[in-house]
């Protein structure tokens, strides 16, 4: 299913454009490593990030991984309602489970990350 | 719901009588004043000394402990905590002592600690000891920013240090609170440090190594003094993690090995209770180039035979709690060291090292040894031909709640999948590690047979498994007083 | 050679190594090189119980304790009234022997126990939320300022001079590691300097830390320094002992961030020094940034409602070099007999309990000033159970004088700050009964008319030195 036409940093971060603007969250298959998400730590609106800087944090009950940018931008929205129901990033990751947007800087960095079938790829091989 | 001691409070009832002021009383807002005169008292219980003691004797039966079951915790060692410790530590002449009394009242307690101190430099073969850390993580920060302070003191600014990635969690936060960055080192297919791993990572800007040795896997890391050469040669310091000194007691030490600084676990090798969680402590002890950097006050003996605390130390890097530690603790661990003596603490390794390989020789058929060479005082094996039947390790160890014995450490070291950390240590019998040895077998055959009986476990607890992702999503972590209607 | 706490015989010794398949126990220790073995242990030989009760006893009796004299020595660790039921409770070794709840199924008992202190740590203090417990009052003093700085993402520490200097000294100690800038707020007459606070205070600030009642017993200008502090973006810590928050304004009352103190009055023995424990208390918000265990509540798989530790991810055993900090053990036994103490002396008996300190230590403040050579080295403070006295002579002078009546006097302040050679930091609480207060005085107006009568006849300063001795 790559309707959403989403790609992939191997760090296990999507981004999607919608309006012109990034939306950022983690893989399905990130989110199944880490079992039942149980908080996600958010950057302030306004912040500038560059490509595969650290963003956040998302924890389960017995895993933490930081978050890394997969592209360069400005955080334009985040999504507030993951404090409240941070189990969407196990059920919906690319849906209700987005974490933040950005206001790309350098679009061009899309090219250089994984498309969806690289990504399956890369995970299936470990 | 658990009733809380909140829940059963009657107003106007009290567990303890006070006195009255028997002086002239004034009117405490004068005394105290407008601004901070608290309005209304915090929501204290209120209950009679029976209810109190029937509430939390209550609780206490709800708890596995040493002294009711056996405790195999992997990198824990829950030894035996004798009763002369706890006797000793409560006589008058130590719990009713006041750090800031003077010198000349509390000469027992200097020398108790002064005497420890040097016990502890025998044992660590690092003659210079301070017993301030109040617990073993407190005693790696203290000797993370000693290394610090001493690089600093010689003009360098070093900016890593080095862990296995076998190592207990502590080590790499301490690093990280010290301020430096923190690298991991490979371990090898023996399970051991990757010397040449450890080679391509040392350079001018590693402050030091930290290492447990025998490691978490409980294998005693051979190549130690090639290790201690190249992290030496690179201008490093070696720091030894004593979480497991209970396997090498009077067999080895840490300073012959080329550490420099080793931190101790007083509640795990010397036998004091954990408590819960504590209170522990952590003394450290160093080498000569590390010496003058030790927390102050240093506790020394005059040429009159007196004790004293000396301050006077201008590299120290400070102080880490306030007074000397945690005295009560440091009794129990000199009464300890005193009951066995040299020969004593050297039969407990002897004991420790051996109840373990004898586990592990037991139950190598039913269950994986990723690592098949001789173990030290504690094992790691995996369900993982238990895991393809369908069961995982956290259910092996749940169901050994049933048992009445306490899981072992599961999940760890990381490097390990579905770990199980066996430590049985020195002070159980050979009939309950064989009934250890039986249990463990009946459930290898259960998860064969009924793996449903162990997926569920465990049956007899208390309680059943705890929803922990509920716990951490919607955290309540108090009481609160019910709101009245109004 | 068998020994008390080792089970295994000779006999299943043996069995074990064949067992394992192995000749002796050589071959166990056979990875150590053979270089590093067998040196010589300086160490006493094993000794039966008897004699370890001897020696601890003869240790034991080279002391003077507080209970065998009158004793007004406080600053940080005090000798309070400890119920009975407290030692009784907290001696079961199902408490005692028990590991770290990490396994809840098993731990019930200990985990409601701290589900109910972080319950009365967050009453008295007016917090939202409060840990397991830390390692003592000073270190988290040191544990609020990292946070502090992990919060703001700042990196410099304001501590008031006020502060008891050993925790002063922790935080320092700590903050030379990442280093973190930590810079004394000078006092005014033994309180906090506000206009130094608005000066020192800037937009680099990550925290201001206060005690209060602080160093000298003196209460401070909470309120304010909580406003200067929160309009330069500065977290507001303070520095508290509990059982002063029966009587005093709850911290979070006031705008604290974070509270931290020691609870050892909370029923735990002064114990030299150790162990007594450390509390800390934040707002909600601040909760993923709070270093320690915390205990939550939850329910089973048959849905009964249970506790277990919680928020874990925030602990060095999950988010290792990321960690809030490396603390693992805690102090939990000592938070146990906190919980006992504050269940049994509850809500009633603490105010009593601070109101008969309160009072008494005015009333022998009271009685000292009115003697000759005797002042309040802060006459326009108000204080709590603590107060500095001035003397006209050497503290260690006043001291000496009631060493000879029996009495610990207090603590002097040359111990800590230049220039106050006549400054004595004196403790009151319930346990000083009125004719200990009594005999205090008593002490010093005795001292005064036979150092009169030794000046009236001359005697050279070096003998009357000598006697006093």
């Amino acid at each position: 299913m790559n309707d959403m036409n989403l790609k992939f940093s191997k760090s296990h971060e999507y981004v999607r454009i919608e309006n012109r603007l990034a939306v950022i969250g983690i893989s399905q298959h990130a989110a199944d490593q880490m079992g039942d998400v149980v908080y996600v730590e958010l950057p302030q609106i306004g912040k500038a990030y560059s490509k595969d800087e650290e963003f956040g944090v998302v924890e389960s009950v017995k895993a933490v991984s930081s978050l890394y940018s997969p592209v360069s931008g400005t955080v334009s929205a985040v999504n507030a309602e993951l404090l409240e129901h941070p189990e969407w990033v196990n059920s919906d990751p690319y849906g209700k489970g987005w974490m933040l947007k950005l206001e790309m800087t350098s679009p061009t960095e899309l090219d250089q990350i994984l498309s969806q079938e690289q990504y399956d790829a890369e995970v299936s091989s470990h | 719901m658990p009733t809380l001691i909140f829940d059963q409070s009657i107003p106007g009832r009290r567990g303890v009588t006070i006195p009255a002021s028997g002086v002239p009383e004034r009117d405490l807002l004068e005394l105290l004043g407008p601004e901070l005169l608290r309005q209304s008292p915090p929501e204290l219980p209120e209950q009679s000394e029976l209810e109190v003691v029937r509430h939390y004797t209550r609780l206490s039966q709800l708890n596995h402990s040493i002294d009711t079951g056996f405790y195999p915790l992997g990198s824990c060692t829950m030894k035996y905590n004798p009763k002369v410790n706890e006797a000793v530590a409560r006589l008058p002449g130590f719990a009713d002592l006041h750090p800031y009394q003077p010198a000349e009242q509390v000469q027992g307690a200097l020398a108790l600690m002064y005497d420890l101190q040097s016990w502890l430099g025998a044992l660590t073969g690092l003659p210079h000891v301070c017993l301030q850390p109040a617990a073993g993580a407190h005693g790696e920060l203290t000797g993370i920013l000693m290394i610090k302070h001493y690089h600093r003191h010689h003009g360098n600014r070093r900016t890593k240090v080095l862990v296995p990635d076998s190592a207990h969690g502590t080590n790499p936060a301490t690093a990280a609170m010290a301020g430096f960055e923190v690298v991991t080192v490979q371990s090898n297919e023996r399970g051991l440090v990757s010397v040449a791993d450890l080679k391509a990572h040392l350079d001018d800007q590693v402050a030091a190594f930290m290492l447990t040795n025998p490691n978490t896997l409980g294998l005693f890391e051979e190549d130690i003094l090639a290790i201690s050469q190249a992290v030496h040669e690179a201008g490093a310091l070696l720091y030894y993690d004593g979480a497991n000194f209970n396997a090498i007691l009077g067999a080895v030490r840490p300073g012959d090995m080329g550490f420099d600084v080793v931190h101790q676990n007083l509640h795990k090798t010397f036998s004091t209770p954990h408590g819960g969680g504590g209170p522990g402590s952590g003394p450290v002890a160093v080498s000569e180039r590390l010496a003058p950097f030790l927390p102050v006050p240093a506790i020394v003996r005059r040429p009159d035979g007196s004790y004293a605390l000396d301050f006077e130390r201008p590299l120290a890097i400070g102080r880490m709690k306030a007074f000397f530690g945690n005295f009560g603790v440091l009794a129990r661990a000199y009464a300890y060291i005193y009951a066995h003596g040299h020969e004593g603490l050297r039969q407990v390794s002897r004991d420790a090292v051996l109840s373990a390989n004898y586990l592990k020789a037991r139950l190598g058929d039913a269950y994986e040894v990723p690592f098949a060479q001789s173990c030290m005082h504690e094992f790691v094996m995996t369900s993982d031909r238990q895991k393809a039947q369908g069961v995982n390790t956290l259910s092996i160890a749940k169901r050994l709640i049933d048992f009445g014995i306490h899981p072992p450490t599961i999940y760890f070291p990381l490097i390990v999948h579905e770990a199980m950390m066996v430590e049985p240590t020195e002070t159980e019998s050979k009939e309950e590690l064989d009934r250890f040895v039986e249990v463990m077998l009946q459930i290898a055959d259960e998860v064969r047979d009924t793996p449903d009986l162990v997926n569920s476990a465990p049956h007899t607890a208390p309680i059943g498994r705890v929803d922990e992702v509920l716990a951490a999503r919607k955290p309540n972590v108090r009481w609160r007083k019910p709101q009245t209607a109004r | 050679m068998s020994f008390n706490y080792l089970p295994l015989t000779d006999a299943q010794r043996r069995d074990m190594l064949s067992a394992i398949g192995v000749s002796g126990m050589e071959d166990l220790f056979a990875p150590i090189p053979r270089e590093l073995r067998g040196f010589e242990l300086a160490l006493p030989s094993g000794h039966s119980e008897l004699e370890v009760q001897q020696q601890l006893n003869r240790l034991a009796a080279q002391n003077r304790p507080l209970s065998a004299q009158r004793s007004f020595v406080g600053a940080g660790a005090t000798l309070r009234f400890r119920p009975s039921a407290v030692d009784h409770v907290a001696s079961r070794s199902e408490f005692s022997t028990a590991y770290t709840p990490y396994q809840p199924e098993i731990s019930q008992g200990t985990l409601q126990v701290i589900y109910e202190f972080q319950s009365m740590i967050a009453e008295l203090t007016g917090m939202d939320v409060a840990n397991a417990s830390m390692y003592d009052g000073a270190s988290a003093a040191a544990e609020a300022a990292l946070m502090a700085c992990r919060i703001t993402h700042r990196h410099r520490i304001l501590v008031s001079e006020t502060v008891h200097p050993e925790y002063a000294e922790v935080v320092r100690t700590y903050a030379s590691g990442p280093e973190v800038a930590v810079e004394t707020v000078p006092h005014r007459d033994g309180a906090l300097d506000l206009e130094a606070v608005e000066r020192l205070l800037g937009q680099d600030c990550a925290g201001l830390l206060v005690q209060v009642p602080n160093v000298f017993g003196c209460l401070e200008a909470v309120r304010a320094a909580g406003q200067l502090a929160r309009k330069a973006g500065a977290l507001f810590v303070v520095i508290a002992d509990p059982i002063s928050l029966a009587l005093l304004e709850a911290p979070g009352a006031y705008g604290a961030d974070i509270v931290v103190g020691d609870g050892q009055g909370l029923g735990n023995p002064v114990s030299f020094g150790g162990p007594h424990l450390g509390f800390m208390a934040t707002r909600q918000e601040h909760v993923r940034q709070l270093p320690g265990r915390i205990c939550g509540m939850s329910v089973d798989t048959r849905g009964k409602p249970c506790f277990t530790l919680t928020l874990q991810a925030r602990e060095q055993h999950i988010r290792r070099e990321k960690a809030a900090s490396n603390i693992c053990s805690n102090q939990a036994l000592n938070a146990l007999v906190a919980t006992l103490y504050l269940a049994l002396v509850g809500k009633t008996g603490l105010v009593e309990l601070a109101s008969v300190s309160v009072q008494r230590a005015h009333h022998l403040a009271d009685r000292l000033v009115g003697m000759a050579g005797l002042e309040l080295a802060f006459p326009s403070q108000r204080f709590f159970n603590e107060f500095v006295l001035r003397a006209d002579r050497p503290a260690d002078r006043v001291l000496a004088e009631l060493a000879d009546r029996g009495i610990l006097g207090g603590v002097p302040l040359s111990r800590w700050y230049a220039g106050s050679e006549r400054d004595l930091l004196v403790t009151v609480t319930e346990t000083n009964s009125p004719e200990d207060l009594d005999a205090y005085l008593a002490a010093l107006s005795a001292s005064r008319r036979s150092s009169a009568q030794e000046r009236s006849v001359e005697v050279p300063a070096t003998a009357v030195d000598h006697a006093t001795v």
